[in-house]
């Protein structure tokens, strides 16, 4: 297995796990740290996948620090919330959807 | 010609950034400035589209493989005017609305501005990884309009909504990662010629991860667990921008995908869209018929419009299948924005959010009722409305496809269409006194609903100018 295929299929395993971990946990912090999980997973795809003669291919990499930007804000974004959250009902996980 | 395509993108930063170094709650002016500016350079590019069929423009001169290229063909600028129009009559009645001590209006500025920025830079967008950073843009500022204001309910709704946008570009941005690793490009111009009938099954993966990650975003049955609550528990200007044109961006994307990438390769997959789409038509009308909150039976109704959007997949082969998508894009824009508008006048004077208490309402509010029956029209494809005009399209290219089924499912949400618009209307017109003291509207608000609902059903008078910009240079 050439070594691109190993990152790549590293990468898809932690992306399901990843995503298994935001379907299946009800707690909160959980869902995010699987997100995270899930995030790292694909930028070892992005990274990992490509590769030009045995050499890393630098596009990837400069796309995977604004792929990392984007996670860090919707981390921070998502634990804001959650803290809210916390504050208002002291619930840890999402309230089961009322309406009709 | 580039310096318009930038200036969609900067200005809506720049009174973004305006706003938030104002402080809290200040910006609305520039905001509202920013927005008729941005309004005539998204005009401007409309017209140029109309004369010269598409243009090309390489971010701070650097080409293809390696710069940002930025592109506006009929479809971009029909969603740029869309989304301009939409978003500047949502700032008059957001600046009416929200009254000086609103938590909500704390940092909606900021917030609408980065939102308007990343929907004009996602419609502008011609690779597939710049794509993915406009939604997010545009995904974590809806999910910071739908949250602020801070109660538990609203805070639930945007950690439901933040969690399915953030699934939905993961799939996506895993669909990206496997083109980039087959074809070490991700320009739509580069990708083009290479995406040949013979594709490799990472290929393939790819665009169902690109499709699946997108159909989440755009809350296509069964991924639309997310909307409702988020639409129908956000404060009102913020629920009409994310019904009117939040979703289609995702939507949009699909459609530049499925035309520009996969035409050929999609064609044999495009009843699966379709078939959920008729779902989520048949779907969202049931649930907006039996929902018992206004604000919950406008959402649910987004849901319904949104499967119209999906029915045309496997009609693209027909020149008509393009112009109904659009003219149902837009229609669905004007009538949702007007629909979300009214409720929210309805909920502020009835001080109260249910269907049921809304009786006697016409009296009081006779403008907001017409605005309201006037979205509806739109909403079940009456005549002259450009939603009948979108749903006849639509018909029209079915027929001639032999496609029965589309026929039958357009013309079911039309009927249920009209049965949970005439909920509404038939409580309202009641001649009964009203629940409880009517309290005080501004008349901005009721007439901004009103210009709105009146421009979904005059746009059926001028559909001509709006469907010739997706053909130029034939006159419309």
């Amino acid at each position: 297995m050439s070594s691109s295929m190993v990152f790549a299929v590293t990468g898809v395993l932690l992306f399901a796990i990843g995503l298994a971990g935001m379907l299946i946990a009800a707690h909160l912090l959980r869902k995010v740290l699987a997100f995270n999980v899930l995030g790292s997973g694909l930028f070892l795809v992005l990274v990992g996948l490509p590769q030009r003669d045995g050499m890393a291919d630098p596009v990837p990499q400069a796309m995977v620090l604004t792929g990392i930007v984007v996670a860090v804000a919707a981390t921070a974004l998502a634990l804001a919330l959650l803290r809210r959250l916390h504050a208002l009902t002291g619930a840890t996980s999402l309230p089961r959807d009322t309406d009709a | 010609m580039p310096e318009s395509v930038a200036g969609l993108v900067l200005i809506p930063l720049t009174w973004a950034g305006l706003a938030f170094a104002l402080g809290p709650g200040r910006g609305g002016r520039a905001a509202l400035a920013g927005l008729v500016v941005q309004g005539g350079l998204a005009l401007q590019l409309a017209m140029a589209v109309n004369d010269r069929r598409s243009a090309h423009v390489a971010a701070g001169g650097w080409d293809a493989p390696l710069g940002i290229e930025l592109a506006v063909d009929g479809l971009s600028a029909t969603m740029l005017l869309l989304t301009q129009l939409i978003g500047l009559s949502l700032v008059i009645y957001a600046r009416a609305y929200f009254g000086a001590a609103d938590p909500e209006r704390r940092y909606f500025w900021p917030l609408v501005g980065l939102l308007i920025a990343g929907l004009n830079a996602l419609f502008i967008t011609a690779d597939l990884f710049n794509a993915y950073v406009t939604l997010e843009i545009v995904g974590l500022a809806a999910v910071g309009l739908v949250g602020a204001g801070g109660e538990a309910q609203r805070v639930g709704a945007a950690l439901r909504y933040l969690f399915a946008t953030l699934l939905g570009s993961a799939f996506y941005l895993l669909g990206v990662a496997l083109m980039y690793g087959a074809y070490g490009t991700v320009s739509f111009s580069s990708l083009a010629p290479l995406l040949t009938a013979e594709m490799s099954v990472a290929v393939l993966m790819a665009g169902g991860l690109m499709l699946a990650g997108l159909m989440i975003k755009s809350a296509l049955l069964p991924f639309h667990g997310w909307l409702p609550p988020a639409h129908g528990s956000a404060s009102t200007p913020v629920s009409a921008l994310l019904s009117a044109l939040v979703v289609k961006a995702a939507f949009y994307l699909i459609l530049r995908l499925w035309l520009d990438l996969f035409a050929a390769q999609a064609a044999p997959l495009a009843w699966l869209p379709a078939l959920l789409g008729a779902c989520a038509v048949l779907w969202g009308s049931w649930r907006a018929i039996t929902a018992v909150r206004l604000k919950m039976l406008v959402a649910y109704s987004t849901v319904a419009q949104l499967g119209y959007l999906f029915l045309v997949f496997p009609l693209l082969a027909g020149a008509a299948a393009m112009q109904a998508v659009v003219m149902q894009i837009v229609a669905h824009g004007l009538a949702k924005a007007a629909m979300f508008a009214a409720a929210g006048v309805l909920v502020s004077a009835s001080r109260q959010d249910r269907v049921a208490g809304l009786q006697g309402m016409a009296h009081h509010l006779p403008l907001t009722i017409a605005a309201f029956a006037l979205a509806g029209v739109t909403l079940m494809g009456l005549p002259p409305s450009a939603g009948f005009l979108a749903k006849w399209l639509l018909i029209q290219s079915a027929f001639a496809a032999g496609q029965w089924g589309i026929v039958a499912v357009v013309l079911a949400g039309g009927l249920l269409a009209a049965v949970y618009v005439f909920r509404v209307l038939r409580q309202a017109l009641m001649e009964a006194p009203t629940a409880r003291p009517i309290s005080p509207v501004p008349r901005t608000l009721e007439w901004v609903a009103f210009a709105l609902a009146g421009a979904s059903v005059l746009l059926g008078f001028r559909a001509g100018d709006l469907l010739g910009l997706l053909t130029p240079g034939v006159p419309g």
